[in-house]
């Protein structure tokens, strides 16, 4: 049983189908990697399981769970969109941390807001809030020195290169423990030189309770990283499997030509 | 000397309640701006054509046909009680304020890249926490330029309120004229001109205490 199963995305904006009937099965802690060319609906699948835009049609699980399910006629309210967002975490191609905070306060802040919602609905006591407070606090530190940040923890992102932004992102990404962490092209806006940085994070990430899905286009870094790559063409899955198979021996003559195309 | 203290007088008394239409108006049409601004960017069609076509007409006509909107057209169509000049100057200069900060609200917010209320949200954040916690500061700080301009504006704007008989500061200067005085008018310009200053130095302390960040 996989922990999370996608069956049958559909995604349009107006007349363009954007996404035709994908469906995923990837298990706990697994890496994925999704390839593709431009235009192919990557980043459009990434933002259907965060919610940012919603499918038209199709079944989203996690853990079993079927926490998303439309034929397409019924509309969902922010607060039940928000309830199925805290499955997933996103990281941004351009970042897009907030400026007006410290990295160390990007991290905190929704977490804070969330304990704050907690302390009004559930009448914390004023020293069970501190020590939540503290945890929040803590994990921050924590998460900061993983992605190598320690010492900017009170720079603002306009301080920071590229690479440090990013993983900043990354680690605000993880603050809230989501059970599936995705990537869109996590690297794309970088300088060459700074990509390594953000890659070295990403992988240092793996382990076997932390399910990422990653839309990149370093082919070499999909490679090595991911137990399991998908190739999409067009709004479909045109081809999936290991690394090594997709990378080693691609059957569909689309993913021959993107791979023939990206060693280019 | 005797006359230059009785000019000054006179001018101060009419610079304050300058001054308090001018504070009145920006303490009311500053929040009162920011949600004529939520109306205009409803995804609601009849409520954003209402605000829209309403901050239209606001922006269309000059304000002082307002005022005298304000304070005749009540009094005049359903035979209510003039209010006082002052509450109606208020209530004219508000409504016009607000509808021009009302599009500097705007264009400020929509200036900031969704991607901020997008992070936002894949954090679990509510639209009101996005709005209240990232989207707001980055606002002010975009506006702080184009909103300085048009508090300068409204400075000069509290004039108008003359045609009304407000004594304002311009009203108290021109009762001179009737001594044969006419320095008192120019000699207004001198509180204008220090007002504007320090709203001046104001605007460019804000934006130093903003310049940390960038949006
Ligand atoms: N909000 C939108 N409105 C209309 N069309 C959209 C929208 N978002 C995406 N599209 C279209 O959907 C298609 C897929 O876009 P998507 O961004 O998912 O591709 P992608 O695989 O991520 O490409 P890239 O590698 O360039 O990032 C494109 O043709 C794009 O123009
Ligand atoms: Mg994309």
């Amino acid at each position: 049983m996989s922990f999370l199963t996608v069956k049958n995305i559909n995604k349009s904006f107006g007349s363009t189908e954007v996404l035709r009937g994908i469906d995923l099965a990837i298990n706990k802690g697994e890496v994925v990697a999704i390839i593709g060319s431009s235009g192919s609906g990557k980043t459009t699948l990434l933002r259907c399981l965060n919610f940012l835009e919603i499918a038209d049609i199709g079944e989203i699980s996690v853990d079993g769970e079927v926490i998303f399910a439309s034929d397409g006629t019924r509309a969902f309210s922010d607060r039940e969109l928000r309830e199925k967002r805290s499955r997933f975490g996103l990281v941004f191609q351009s970042f897009n941390l907030f400026p007006q905070y410290t990295a160390f306060e990007n991290l905190t802040l929704a977490p804070k807001l969330k304990l704050e919602e907690r302390v009004k609905k559930e009448h914390l006591a004023a020293a069970e809030r501190k020590a939540e407070l503290a945890r929040i606090t803590a994990r921050a530190a924590d998460l900061l020195e993983q992605v190598g940040l320690s010492e900017k923890r009170d720079f603002y992102p306009c301080q920071l290169s590229g690479g440090q932004q990013q993983r900043v992102a990354i680690a605000r990404a993880l603050m809230l423990s989501p059970d599936i962490l995705c990537f869109d092209e996590p690297t794309s806006a970088l300088d060459p030189e700074l990509t390594g940085e953000v890659l070295r994070v990403i992988r240092s990430l793996k382990n076997s309770e932390r399910t990422m899905i990653i839309v990149t286009h370093e082919m070499e870094f999909a490679r090595n990283v991911a137990d399991h790559v998908i190739f999409m063409a067009d709004g479909v899955i045109e081809e999936e499997g290991t690394p090594d198979e997709v990378f080693g021996n691609p059957k569909s003559e689309k993913t021959k030509a993107f791979l023939a195309v990206d060693k280019g | 000397m005797a006359l230059f203290f009785e000019v000054t007088l006179s001018l101060l008394k009419g610079f304050g309640t300058t001054c308090s239409i001018f504070g009145l108006t920006l303490v009311l049409a500053l929040p009162l701006g920011l949600l004529i601004s939520f109306g205009t960017m409803s995804k609601f069609r009849p409520v954003k054509a209402v605000f829209k076509t309403f901050v239209w007409i606001i922006r269309g006509v000059p304000l002082m046909l307002q005022l005298f909107v304000v304070f005749y057209v009540p009094g005049f169509l359903f035979g209510m009680p003039i209010a006082s000049r002052f509450v109606s100057t208020i209530i004219a200069f508000v409504i016009n304020y607000a509808c021009y900060f009302s599009e500097i609200y705007r264009a400020g917010i929509e200036a900031i890249p969704t991607g901020q209320t997008e992070a936002g949200e894949v954090l679990g954040m509510t639209k009101w926490q996005i709005f209240r916690k990232v989207i707001f500061m980055q606002v002010v700080k975009r506006i702080i330029p184009p909103m300085g301009n048009e508090i300068i504006t409204l400075v000069k704007d509290t004039a108008l309120a003359r045609v009304i008989a407000v004594t304002e500061i311009i009203w108290r200067a021109e009762q001179f004229t009737s001594r044969a005085l006419i320095w008192p008018l120019f000699y207004t310009a001198v509180f204008y001109l220090a007002f504007v200053g320090a709203l001046t130095l104001l605007f460019g302390w804000a934006e130093k205490k903003l310049a940390y960040y960038k949006v």
